[in-house]
């Protein structure tokens, strides 16, 4: 399999101002500092981190929703960073994204119909039985009865409003499409539907996913490798089964102790390793390894020299300096 | 007897479109030192019975309908709003889901704690600031006695979600509610905080109710668990028993339809549809529109809560032919 989208020093600084009033200075604050990755065609690369490590806004570097500081971004042969407008007003039609909050992402005044129909008169489609059409099977696709497509966003659930997300999405045919925590608003008893959805459109239409989400188990149900993100690092990437099973870099150990037990008689209490502390501020991220002032393992090397990804296994790369070998 | 007791609780609130009821007949009991989970999802009612504990309910537009709450043998429904005011915090203290809206962001934490002790006990300014600093490193706050002056926006989500633990502990209450206190934080800070609540509750031995959506919750804290839906109690057992027997079907179906990081499988077991808005319930059993099992009886009457085994009840009519 090919590479659809890599990624190589992906840097991503936002600049924020600090200081009192009279002595106001811009420090960058580090989103996204320095990423290598890559997106394989049919795949979902899940990425996952804690609040704050950057993973949404990479999510958003990568089809350009942002501008990025530094570095390259390749999908289908070109660097996407670098188009001029035009240039990415075409290759926008292959990468699209779902956002989280199905309340605040779909305009109020639209109908379904006017809400799935505006990419295919952005890409130059013409308002016509053409496009109605494609616009109701769009919405058989995702699940949507015919009657939903001149209704308004407010008469809809959360889940169904997700769905609508989901048709403007794809209603251009993407073959990259970054889902930012599609599920992490919904009642749990929805997500199964659109993560069960999400999987059957992604068969069909030989879709390719980055998935980015918080919930672990989630993001282990749809991926097939997994990242880790720690301050604006990947601090682990790998094949999912792998990465869960035997996770190599101290965060990933630690995020995936922390999720909470499925049964009561597994509990851990008291014999688990919690990790300390919060994640520190992206405005001074810590020298060395961005981990070591939350690690239990941590070294003198740790503070000193930054880790970089070694092989940890087939498929399997971690940062960190205690990797044997 | 115990610590307290909830009664047929029913409450309503008046909205555009007429009454609609928000809980209906949920009764329950919390013993000392006992951690009840509540799960339930958006609508369910939870946070609801939770405010109507605390005496927090706006009236109106809510009105309590009938049910009796009764708290060290007395019934909170029918008490005066300054002796339920002087109740809240000895008695019964509340933390909410959203850290960042539930502190005041004008005041600093320090201040914050010691209005609560000041409020509810005659003591000097000088004792009140040291209780709160060793409240402060007792929920596990570094250098408690420089985080004394900070503002709220100074604190990370997990830091000022302990600073309300603080602010609801000071008073040493016999019951906490903890309405989705993890919710809006990060695993790894899940995992801090209910750690402390539960170290908490060994040490002060009073008792917890846990409002939650999240199963993984209740498995690593509860020690019993109600299931509500949509207003109604549809399920209550030991934890134990809840996650190796599940009755209901909705609560069979939380269990399955999140994915867990022991599971492999293809596809999730999804429940059907979305929960039902209040004036939208289905007649009969409200999860009847959603339920796989559902047959033609179980929309012609509401199910009643009924023992399974003692200590497990369900409001299902299909448990008795086997299902």
């Amino acid at each position: 399999m090919a590479a659809l989208l890599s990624a190589r020093g992906v840097v991503k600084h936002f600049s924020v101002e600090s200081g009192g009033f009279f002595r106001r200075t811009k420090t960058p604050l580090r989103a996204v500092d320095g990423v290598d990755l890559s997106v394989e065609q049919g795949e979902t690369l899940g990425l996952v981190g804690e609040s704050g490590c950057g993973k949404s806004t990479l999510g958003r570097v990568l089809i350009r929703l942002m501008p990025a500081t530094a570095g390259y971004v390749e999908f289908e042969g070109q660097d996407i960073l670098r188009l001029t407008a035009p240039e990415l007003r075409r290759a926008r039609r292959g990468m699209q994204i779902v956002f989280q909050d199905p309340f605040g992402s779909l305009n109020p005044r639209m109908s379904v119909e006017e809400t799935v129909m505006e990419p295919l008169l952005i890409h130059g489609s013409r308002r016509g039985p053409d496009s109605r059409a494609a616009v109701a099977s769009m919405l058989d696709m995702v699940g949507l009865p015919a009657s939903a497509l001149q209704r308004f966003p407010h008469e809809f659930s959360g889940g169904q409003r997700q769905r609508i997300g989901i048709a403007r999405a794809l209603i251009l045919r993407p073959k990259l499409v970054v889902l930012d925590e599609p599920v992490s608003a919904l009642d749990v008893s929805v997500q199964a539907q659109i993560v069960n959805l999400l999987s059957d459109l992604q068969a069909e239409l030989g879709l390719t996913y980055v998935f980015i989400a918080h919930d672990l188990g989630v993001v282990k149900h749809i991926s097939t490798r997994v990242a880790v993100m720690y301050l604006g690092k990947v601090v682990e990437v790998g094949e999912k089964r792998a990465l869960y099973a035997a996770p190599k870099h101290p965060y990933t150990q630690a995020l995936l102790a922390s999720v909470p037990v499925t049964h009561p008689s597994l509990r851990r209490r008291g014999g688990r390793a919690r990790l300390a502390g919060d994640i520190p501020t992206a405005l001074a991220p810590p020298p060395g390894c961005r981990f070591h002032t939350r690690c239990p393992l941590a070294q003198d090397i740790c503070r000193q020299q930054e880790p970089v990804m070694r092989a940890a296994g087939p498929d399997h790369q971690a940062a960190c300096h205690l990797l044997p070998g | 007897m115990s610590l307290l007791e909830v009664d047929s609780l029913t409450t309503a609130f008046q909205t555009g479109s007429g009454q609609v009821t928000a809980v209906e007949d949920i009764s329950f009991t919390l013993n000392k030192g006992e951690i009840l989970g509540i799960v339930g999802e958006s609508g369910s009612g939870k946070s609801v019975t939770a405010l109507a504990i605390m005496g927090l309910l706006p009236k109106p537009p809510a009105k309590i309908l009938g049910g009796q709450i009764r708290f060290d043998g007395q019934n909170l429904l029918s008490l005066p709003d300054r002796a339920m005011q002087r109740l809240r915090g000895p008695g019964i203290a509340m933390v909410f889901q959203e850290p960042m809206t539930s502190l005041n962001p004008v005041f600093t934490i320090g201040d914050q704690i010691i209005e609560t002790i000041r409020a509810h006990e005659n003591v000097s300014p000088r004792e009140s600031f040291a209780r709160a600093v060793e409240m402060l490193a007792r929920v596990g706050i570094p250098s408690p006695d420089k985080r004394m002056s900070d503002y709220p926006h100074q604190l990370s989500g997990g830091q000022r979600q302990r600073v309300m633990l603080a602010i609801a502990l000071v008073c040493r209450p016999k019951v906490l509610i903890a309405d989705e206190p993890t919710t809006a934080l990060d695993v790894t800070i899940q995992a801090q905080i209910l750690d402390l609540l539960m170290d908490l509750r060994d040490e002060l031995g009073m008792a917890i109710m846990l409002i939650t959506h999240n199963m993984g919750v209740i498995a690593e804290t509860a020690d019993r668990v109600m299931v509500m839906y949509a207003g109604r109690v549809v399920e209550q057992a030991d934890v134990g028993t809840l996650f190796d027997q599940p009755r209901h079907p909705y609560t069979r179906g939380l269990l399955s339809c999140v994915p867990t990081l022991d599971q492999d499988q293809d596809r999730l077991i999804a429940i059907p549809g979305s929960l039902p808005e209040p004036a939208r319930r289905p007649p009969g059993c409200r999860f009847s529109s959603r339920c796989p099992l559902a047959v033609a009886a179980c929309s012609e009457a509401m199910p009643l809560l009924e023992s399974v085994t003692p200590g497990h009840a369900a409001a299902c009519i299909r448990i008795k032919e086997g299902v």
